[in-house]
C-alpha cells in the first residue's frame, strides 16, 4: 500500500534532525496560526499563490530563495564545525553518513533552490519592466514554473524528515548513486526534486526567450535593449539548451535505479563516465546561467551609480553571447583526470582559457564605466566593487586549473572548493544582493536601510575571505574535499579560521534579515515617491514604485539605448498623456498551484515506490492541464477610467515630490540639443 | 509609429505564411517514401558494397530530413521563418556538440583506459 | 545616438492601438514558444542519441543489433508514421479552408495511423523482451529501449493531444485558440516524424550493417 514507506523512515535516533523537525513543526504551526488569526488565507491565495503577475511571482521566487539560503547555509555551518573539530583523535559530532548527506544537500540546495530561484526571480521582476511589457509571454506558464519549482523545494525539505537525502555529492555520480551502492531513497529524492524543478526552469526559460523576442516596446531593437535583459536572454537560451541534457541524464540514472537498466553500472556494458560527461555538458552552462544575469545587474548598477552610460555596451553584448556559446565546449575541464588522452585534455584546457577572455573584457568595461564617473557608494555599488575584486581572484584560480597538468594536482582538493565558492559567492551571491538592494524599491515602494546593508556587505566580504582563503592553502597542501575526518593536525588551524569565517558570514546573513526588518519598520521614511530612487537609466525607473499591476499605462516608444535617461535630460520623462486606453490583462489562476501539488504527490510517491499514488499524481497533473485548456475565461480588460485614476494619483504624488526636490543631475559631458 | 507599423507587417507575414497545399504535401510524401525505400534498400538489397552503406543511409536520411522540414514543417528562409530557422541552426550546433563531443571524449577515454568495449573496435 | 529624435516621443502618446495590437500578436508568440520547446525536446533526443552512440556496441556478450532487428517490420512502422504525417497535413489544409468536419475526420485518420505505429512498437518491444533481449540485458539494449521508447512516449502524448483537439474543435469550432493549438500539434507531429528518420537511420539501419 505504501511502497517502501514505513514509520521507520523517520530518523528518530538522530537528535539534530529531530531537533530541527520540532523547530520546523513549531515554527510552521506558529505561522499557520498567524495567517489564520489575521485571516490572510484568502489574501494570500487570491493575491499571491494564484497570481500570474510576473512581479509577484518574482518576489515569491526570491522569498523562497532566501528561506532556502538559511537551510543551505546551516548545512555549511555544520560542515565547517565538523571539519574544525574532527582532526586526529576526535571524530567530530557528525557521523559519516550524515556528513555525506549534509554536503550533498548543501550543494544541491545552494545551486538549485537558492541561486536558481534568485536568478529566475530577478528576471521575473525586472525583464518585463525593462522592455516595456505588461507581463511575460505566457503568464500562466510562469505561475506553473514557480509551483513546479516549489514542489522540488518541498521534496528536498521532506527528505530531511522522512527517509534520507543523497549522500553522493551534489551531482550524484554513479556507480555510487546507483541502486547497488545507494539502496536508500536519498538519491531518489535527489532525482525527483531536480526533475520537477528542472521542468519548471526549462518552461520559464522558453517563456522569457519569447517575452524578450516578441514583447519589447516598439522601437527597442536588440541593440537598444538594456544589458540586464541581454544577459537574461542569453541565460534563458542556455537554460533551454542545457536543461534538457540534465533531464536526460537524470532520467537514465532513474532507469538504472528503477528499471534495472545498465547505462552507468559497472556490469553489462554500462559506463559511469558517460554520466559524468553528460551531467557536465549541462553543468558547465549552468554556472554561466547563474552568473550572466548577475553580470547584467552589475552593469546596470555600475552605470547608474557612476552617472555615466555603460562603457562598451556593444562589447558587453558580444562578450555575453560569446560566453553563451563557449560555455558549451568546456565541460571536460571538470574531469580532466578521468583518463582521456592529451588531445582531448588540451582542447578543453584551451577552450577554458579562451572563455575567460570575454569575462575579462567585461571587467574592463565596468572599470572604464567607473573611470571619471561620479561614483556613489550606495549598497548595490559596494556589492559590485566587492564582486570585482573577489571575482577576479576566483577567475584567476579557475584559469590556473584549466591547465590539465595543474588540475591533476588540484582535482577534488579543497583548492577547487575555494575556487568555485570564490566565483559563485563572489559573483552570484554578491550580484543577487546587489540586485535585491537595487530593485527592492521597484518591488515594494521603499528603499532598504543603508546601514544594515553595508554591515551585511562587510561581513560577507570579510567572512568569505576568512572562510575560503585557508582552503586555497589547504588545497595546495593536499587536503581533498568532502572529508568528515582527517589525520593531519597541521590542517586544523586553517579549518578553525575557515569556521570562524563562516560565522562572520552568518552575521552578514543576520544583518540582511535585520535590514529587511528595519526597512519594513521605517518604510515611511525610506519611501520612494518618484519611482526613480537612484537616478536610473532604464525603463523600469520611469514608472511608479511599486510598479502598477499593468506596468505601463502607455507602452513607451524607444529611440535610444537609455531612453528614460534621455527623457529626463530632455524634460519629457514624466509627461502625462492626454488619454488612456483599456488594458488587456491575464486573469489569475489556481491551476499552477494544483499542478504543483500533484507534482509533489507524484515525486513523493515515486521516491517511495507507491505506484497508485504516483499514477494519481501524474493523472492529476495531466488532467489539470487539460482542464485549463478548456477554460476560456483567461483574461480581462482594465477600463481606461481605472488606469487614469491610478495614473493621476501617481502624477499628483510626483508633482508634490518634485516641488520639494532639486532637478535630476545632468550628465557631465553631454550637450543638450534644444 | 514606425515600430508599430513594422510589427503589424510582420504579423501579416505570419498570417500569410506558407501553409502548403495538397500538391506540396503529396510531393513531400512521395519524396519521403522514395528516400525511405532508398535508405532501407541500401542495407537490405545486399547489392551495395559494405563500405558505402553507412554513407548511403546518412545521405538519404539527411535528404529526407530536409524534405520533411521543407514540405511538412514549411521551413524556409522567408523573413517570417528566419527566426525559427536561426533557432534551429543553434539547436543543431548544440546537438552536434553533445553527440560528437560525447563520442570523442568517451572513445578517447576508452582507448586510453583500455575499457572493454573499445577492445571490440579496432583501434589505431 | 543623440537626440533630435527625442521630440518625436510625443508621437508615442498619439498612437494608442497597443492593447489590441498585443492581443493580435498572440498566435505568433505561441508558435515561437512552441518551436523553442520542440528544439529543447530535440536536445533531449540528442542526449539519448549520444548515449546510444556511445553504448551501442556495449552488448556485454548479449544479442547484437544485427541479430535482433527485423528491417521489414521497421519499414512498416516507418510507413505508418509517414502516412500519418501526410494525413495531418490534410487536416491542416482543411483548417485553413475553414472546414471543421474535414479537420476532425483527418485528425481521426491520423490518430488511427499513429495508434497503429504505437501498437507495432509495443508488439516489437514485447517480442524482444520475450526473446530475452529486454532492457536489463545490456547497456546497448538499455539505450535502445530508452531511445525508441522515448520517441514512442512522445507519439503517445501526441495521440492524447489529438483526442483533446478533436473534442475541442467539435465543441468550440475553429476558433483562434483551437487553430493555434492545432498548429502547435502539427509542428509536434511532424517533428516526431523527423526524429523517427534519425531513429531508423542510426539505430535500425546502422545496427543492421
Amino acid at each position: 500500500m505504501f511502497g517502501k514507506l514505513t514509520l521507520d523512515a523517520v530518523p528518530y535516533h538522530e537528535p539534530i534532525v529531530m531537533g530541527t523537525l520540532v523547530a520546523v513543526i513549531l515554527g510552521g504551526l506558529a505561522m499557520l496560526a498567524i495567517v489564520t488569526k489575521f485571516r490572510l488565507w484568502g489574501y494570500l491565495w487570491k493575491e499571491w499563490f494564484t497570481s500570474v503577475d510576473h512581479k509577484k511571482i518574482g518576489i515569491m521566487y526570491i522569498i523562497v530563495a532566501l528561506v532556502m539560503l538559511l537551510r543551505g547555509f546551516s548545512d555549511a555551518i555544520m560542515m565547517r564545525a565538523q571539519q574544525a573539530m574532527a582532526a586526529g583523535e576526535s571524530a567530530g559530532y557528525l557521523p559519516p553518513h550524515h556528513f555525506d548527506q549534509v554536503f550533498t544537500a548543501h550543494g544541491v540546495i545552494m545551486i538549485f533552490f537558492v541561486a536558481m530561484p534568485f536568478i529566475t526571480g530577478l528576471m521575473n521582476m525586472v525583464v518585463p519592466l525593462q522592455i516595456g511589457a505588461r507581463d511575460v509571454a505566457y503568464p500562466f506558464l510562469n505561475s506553473l514554473s514557480f509551483w513546479l519549482f516549489m514542489s522540488g523545494v518541498v521534496l528536498v525539505m521532506v527528505s530531511l524528515f522522512v527517509g534520507d537525502f543523497a549522500a553522493t555529492g551534489w551531482l550524484a555520480y554513479p556507480p555510487l548513486s546507483g541502486i547497488k551502492y545507494s539502496p536508500t531513497v536519498g538519491v531518489d529524492y535527489y532525482i525527483w526534486s531536480l526533475q520537477l524543478s528542472g521542468l519548471g526552469t526549462t518552461l520559464s526559460g522558453i517563456n522569457f526567450i519569447v517575452t524578450i523576442m516578441k514583447m519589447r516596446a516598439p522601437g527597442m531593437t536588440l541593440m537598444k535593449m538594456p544589458v540586464f535583459t541581454w544577459t537574461a536572454l542569453v541565460t534563458n537560451i542556455l537554460i533551454v539548451a542545457a536543461f534538457p541534457i540534465l533531464t536526460v541524464t537524470l532520467a537514465l540514472l532513474t532507469a538504472d535505479r528503477y528499471l534495472d537498466m545498465h547505462f552507468f553500472t559497472n556490469e553489462l556494458g554500462g559506463n559511469a563516465m558517460m554520466y559524468v560527461n553528460m551531467i557536465w555538458i549541462w553543468g558547465h552552462p549552468e554556472v554561466y546561467i547563474l552568473i550572466l544575469p548577475c553580470f547584467g545587474a552589475y552593469s546596470e548598477i555600475v552605470a547608474t551609480f557612476s552617472k555615466k552610460p555603460l562603457f562598451g555596451y556593444k562589447s558587453m553584448v558580444y562578450a555575453t553571447s560569446c560566453i553563451g556559446v563557449l560555455s558549451f565546449v568546456v565541460w571536460l575541464h571538470h574531469f580532466f583526470t578521468m583518463g582521456s588522452g592529451a588531445s582531448v585534455n588540451a582542447f578543453f584546457g584551451i577552450t577554458t582559457m579562451i572563455i575567460s577572455v570575454p569575462t575579462g573584457a567585461k571587467l574592463f568595461n565596468w572599470l572604464f564605466t567607473m573611470y571619471r564617473g561620479r561614483v556613489e557608494y550606495n549598497v548595490p555599488m559596494l556589492w559590485t566593487v566587492g564582486f570585482m575584486v573577489t571575482f577576479v581572484i576566483g577567475g584567476v584560480t579557475g584559469v590556473l586549473m584549466a591547465v590539465p597538468g595543474a588540475d591533476f594536482v588540484l582535482h577534488n582538493s579543497v583548492f577547487l572548493i575555494a575556487h568555485f565558492h570564490n566565483v559563485i559567492i563572489g559573483g552570484v551571491v554578491f550580484g543577487v544582493f546587489a540586485a535585491i538592494n537595487y530593485w527592492f524599491p521597484k518591488a515594494f515602494g521603499f528603499r532598504l536601510n543603508e546601514f544594515w546593508g553595508k554591515a551585511s556587505f562587510w561581513c560577507w566580504l570579510v567572512g568569505f575571505w576568512m572562510a575560503f582563503a585557508p582552503l586555497y592553502v589547504l588545497g595546495l597542501k593536499g587536503m581533498t574535499r568532502r572529508m568528515n575526518h582527517y589525520a593531519n593536525p597541521d590542517w586544523q588551524p586553517y579549518l578553525i579560521v575557515a569556521a570562524m569565517g563562516a560565522a562572520v558570514i552568518a552575521v552578514g546573513i543576520l544583518c540582511t534579515l535585520v535590514q529587511f526588518y528595519v526597512s519594513i519598520r521605517d518604510r515611511k521614511k525610506l519611501t520612494d515617491p518618484s519611482g526613480d530612487p537612484w537616478g536610473g537609466r532604464t525603463l523600469e525607473w520611469a514608472i511608479s514604485s511599486p510598479a502598477p499591476f499593468y506596468n505601463f499605462a502607455i507602452v513607451p516608444q524607444i529611440k535610444e539605448l537609455d531612453q528614460f535617461w534621455e527623457d529626463k535630460q530632455n524634460g519629457v520623462a514624466y509627461v502625462q498623456p492626454a488619454k488612456y486606453e483599456d488594458i488587456h490583462m491575464p486573469r489569475n489562476t489556481g491551476v499552477g498551484v494544483v499542478m504543483g501539488a500533484f507534482g509533489t504527490v507524484l515525486g513523493f510517491a515515486l521516491v517511495w515506490h507507491i505506484w497508485w499514488m504516483a499514477a494519481l499524481g501524474l493523472v492529476g497533473m495531466i488532467a489539470a492541464f487539460i482542464v485549463r485548456a478548456y477554460d476560456r475565461d483567461i483574461d480581462y480588460w482594465v477600463p481606461a477610467a481605472e488606469v487614469e485614476k491610478i495614473e493621476r494619483s501617481r502624477h499628483a504624488q510626483l508633482k508634490q515630490f518634485q516641488t520639494t526636490q532639486v532637478a535630476p543631475v545632468a550628465a557631465p559631458q553631454r550637450q543638450k540639443v534644444a | 509609429m514606425s515600430g508599430n507599423h513594422s510589427s503589424h507587417d510582420a504579423h501579416h507575414g505570419v498570417e500569410h505564411a506558407d501553409h502548403g497545399s495538397t500538391k506540396s504535401y503529396i510531393v513531400g510524401f512521395v519524396l519521403s517514401v522514395v528516400l525511405t525505400l532508398a535508405s532501407f534498400g541500401v542495407v537490405m538489397s545486399g547489392k551495395v558494397p559494405h563500405d558505402l552503406m553507412m554513407p548511403g543511409i546518412i545521405v538519404f536520411g539527411v535528404a529526407q530530413l530536409i524534405v520533411q522540414l521543407k514540405y511538412f514543417l514549411h521551413m524556409g528562409l522567408s523573413p517570417s521563418q528566419r527566426g525559427n530557422f536561426a533557432i534551429m541552426l543553434f539547436t543543431l550546433l548544440i546537438l552536434a556538440i553533445v553527440v560528437v563531443g560525447s563520442l570523442w571524449v568517451l572513445h578517447n577515454m576508452n582507448v586510453n583506459m583500455m575499457h572493454p568495449t573499445s577492445q571490440m573496435v579496432p583501434v589505431e | 545616438m543623440s537626440s533630435p529624435a527625442v521630440s518625436a516621443t510625443h508621437g508615442a502618446l498619439d498612437d494608442v492601438t497597443h492593447g489590441g495590437h498585443e492581443h493580435h500578436d498572440d498566435g505568433s508568440k505561441t508558435l515561437l514558444g512552441f518551436w523553442i520547446y520542440l528544439m529543447s525536446d530535440c536536445l533531449i533526443f540528442s542526449g539519448l542519441f549520444a548515449t546510444f552512440a556511445v553504448l551501442g556496441n556495449s552488448t556485454a556478450g548479449g544479442p547484437t543489433a544485427k541479430e535482433l532487428f527485423e528491417l521489414p517490420y521497421v519499414l512498416g512502422e516507418t510507413m505508418l508514421l509517414l502516412i500519418s504525417s501526410v494525413t495531418f497535413g490534410m487536416a491542416m489544409l482543411s483548417m485553413h479552408a475553414g472546414k471543421k468536419g474535414g479537420v476532425v475526420a483527418w485528425l481521426a485518420v491520423t490518430f488511427l495511423f499513429g495508434a497503429g505505429f504505437i501498437g507495432m512498437e509495443v508488439y516489437e518491444f514485447a517480442k524482444l523482451v520475450h526473446e530475452g533481449a529486454g532492457p536489463s540485458t545490456s547497456a546497448f539494449l538499455s539505450s535502445y529501449f530508452t531511445l525508441v521508447g522515448t520517441h514512442g512516449l512522445h507519439v503517445t502524448c501526441g495521440l492524447i493531444w489529438l483526442v483533446v483537439m478533436m473534442d475541442q474543435i467539435r465543441r468550440f469550432g475553429l476558433t483562434d485558440a483551437t487553430q493555434r493549438r492545432l498548429s502547435c500539434l502539427s509542428l509536434f507531429w511532424h517533428f516526431l516524424d523527423i526524429v523517427w528518420i534519425c531513429v531508423f537511420t542510426f539505430v535500425y539501419l546502422r545496427g543492421a550493417i
